[in-house]
């Protein structure tokens, strides 16, 4: 298996044209290998582990109201139009790969700038108007971390509390996709002047051969990766103890159990005194 | 760059005597296989040792793929019959005779003798980027070479392109898509028939290949339906000299005429984007219409609109829309 595709230009010179397709199908069944791999972990040793503590009692618990916003409208219609322009982006973007040709660059280019506006409105909006920190990694989480790893290894963890409005998987998951995100995003919006298209006049020479295929190396290192992580968020959103959080980003809100079985109002304040923010 | 050498790759030569067998083959190796109809188009790229394939597939030795016969709705030509098998035809030249003047003009008397009809539609593109082995989109990279401010494109696209510029390079196939002919494909599936305009794709849908071919298919013949037979022809070939050479740009049209009025048109020209395009607009003009200069020279105009000529090319936008009209002027022009 190969990782990059080489090519020779007129200079006879080796040049860097792309990553190897083989990523594809690498990242593809890994995608499936960890989902397979999840299924029987939560069938089978999940239920084993003690589940995480904290949070009913107390004050904050009493003003839990019955309904819980969990996302916005706003919020919800930018996942749903980031999640339409990527699978429309994967799929214009990999099925010629896999062998079903079809007019597709006109529809790629256009799912990429739709996905880039979507994310820039997340950007401003999350930074703005919603608790910006709550999808973050911090100190807590890293503590949080190392307990549920010592804990799954047999280990004495220690009480385990519930999370705040994210857990950690899910700020591991955002930013494995805004890493990727970034990649994609950001070199195509370049791979733009490869194009014909209404927004930028074509120019191959923009940048030296080396440096585009080093810009469709990352865009296509971002896309495998993006394949993964699709398969397994699908997964995830199709999980029957999921689909409560599923329901939530087609809803809104999550109701006062779901809330208190799985959050610590200390971390995610809910009460009816505080803020709407979040 | 590719240098021509004076021996080709190692490859496993196969010689079927039936189409089943060479489907047999071909299914063995898959991408792996090349077909070799008269091997104008396929000894440079194994001299050149761009393209290496593992087994090379003979159909020169089944006879049933050179045939050509009437059949109930049209002419069927094996694919295999050579150019000159095509022009002497007197059923080729009686009913389609565009078909046999745009053979005649193909290269040379002596090339015409070796090709064959399905190797002429199902050549690859002339683009000396890449012919020369260079890593450009059509050979799986991620630049057009002739698409560049100083490259050398004065044969290439001004219409169709889609990050590649080469052009399709056939004679026949804008006569074939003029007179609505089928393509038939087999495979080891099964046989599939693509109308010669789907057969032919561009670089938006496969930068990669100039044909609806995929490893494992042969086209095995071509149908031309009596549609258009002994209709007004017109085919005309511009190109750098007069025999042995590409077009520059090419023009095929069948028209039913009825007191001097279009009743139905069909115009195709190559030579100007990675296929044969036809001009629906320009037909659409025309039909129902009296033939005559205004009317040619409107479907001329129609036929360049949405042109996009490289720095050396402009001369085809003219060269196009002289050739569009004088199709519909007909031969009498």
């Amino acid at each position: 298996m190969e990782l990059f595709q080489w090519g020779t230009n007129p200079w006879g010179q080796e040049t860097l044209i792309r990553v190897s397709w083989d990523l594809l199908y690498l990242f593809f069944w890994a995608g499936i290998a960890f989902i397979v791999f999840h299924v029987v972990y939560a069938a089978v040793w999940l239920p084993k582990l003690a589940r995480a503590n904290g949070g009913q009692e107390g004050a904050a618990a009493a003003d839990v109201p019955e309904t819980i916003e969990r996302h916005t409208l706003w919020a919800r219609i930018f996942h749903w139009v980031m999640a339409a322009a990527m699978l429309v982006l994967l799929v214009t973007g990999f099925f010629p790969i896999i062998g079903i040709q079809f007019a597709w660059v006109t529809i790629h280019w256009i799912a990429g700038v739709v996905l880039t506006i979507s994310i820039l409105y997340h950007i401003v909006h999350a930074t703005f108007y919603l608790d910006f920190w709550s999808i973050w990694i911090l100190p807590d989480d890293m503590d949080e971390a190392v307990q549920r790893v010592k804990r799954q290894m047999g280990q004495e963890a220690g009480e385990i509390h519930k999370h705040g409005k994210y857990p950690l998987d899910h700020k591991l998951y955002h930013t494995a996709v805004m890493l990727a995100g970034l990649a994609v995003i950001g070199t195509g919006l370049v791979m733009m002047f490869r194009i014909e298209n209404v927004l930028v006049p074509r120019n191959a020479y923009l940048l030296s051969e080396a440096t585009w295929g080093l810009m469709y190396a990352l865009h296509g290192l971002g896309a495998v990766l993006f394949v993964m992580l699709t398969l397994t968020h699908i997964y995830f959103a199709i999980r029957p103890d999921k689909f409560w959080l599923t329901k939530s980003m087609l809803f809104g809100s999550v109701d006062r159990d779901q809330y208190l079985a799985h959050h610590d109002p200390k971390r995610w304040d809910v009460s009816k005194e505080s803020t709407s923010k979040g | 760059m590719a240098v021509i050498r004076d021996k080709m790759p190692a490859f496993q030569l196969f010689q079927p005597a039936s189409t089943e067998e060479a489907l047999g083959v071909l299914d063995q190796y898959g991408a792996d296989a090349w077909v070799l109809a008269g091997g104008l188009d396929t000894w440079d790229w194994l001299k050149d040792r761009v393209k290496k394939p593992a087994a090379v597939v003979d159909l020169g030795g089944v006879s049933e793929l050179s045939e050509i016969r009437s059949l109930g709705g049209g002419l069927e030509i094996g694919a295999m019959a050579t150019l000159r098998d095509v022009i002497r035809h007197p059923e080729v030249a009686e009913q389609f005779s565009m078909l046999a003047d745009a053979a005649s003009q193909a290269a040379s008397p002596q090339i015409q003798n070796q090709g064959t009809l399905g190797g002429n539609v199902g050549q690859d593109t002339r683009c000396w980027y890449y012919r020369d082995g260079w890593s450009c989109y059509r050979a799986g990279g991620n630049i057009c070479y002739a698409d560049t401010p100083t490259a050398m494109n004065r044969e290439h696209a001004i219409l169709g392109a889609s990050r590649c510029v080469a052009v399709n390079p056939s004679d026949t196939a804008p006569v074939l898509v003029a007179l609505d002919a089928e393509m038939v494909v087999r495979n080891s599936t099964g046989e599939r028939v693509i109308p010669a305009q789907d057969f032919f794709i561009g670089p938006a849908v496969d930068i990669m290949r100039m044909t609806a071919l995929q490893p494992g298919d042969i086209l095995t013949s071509i149908r031309i339906p009596w549609t258009f037979a002994n209709t007004r022809f017109y085919f005309e070939k511009a190109r750098d000299r007069a025999v042995w050479d590409f077009p520059l740009a090419n023009v095929a049209s069948a028209a039913k005429i009825s007191n001097g009025v279009v009743e139905d048109i069909r115009i195709v020209a190559n030579g100007v984007a990675p296929y044969p395009v036809r001009f629906l607009a320009a037909e659409d003009a025309v039909r129902g219409r009296q033939v005559g200069p205004a009317v040619a020279m409107e479907a001329g105009d129609i036929a360049i609109n949405g042109v996009r000529p490289l720095r050396h090319n402009a001369y085809k936008v003219t060269l196009l829309r002289n050739l569009v009209k004088r199709s519909v002027e007909g031969a009498e022009a």
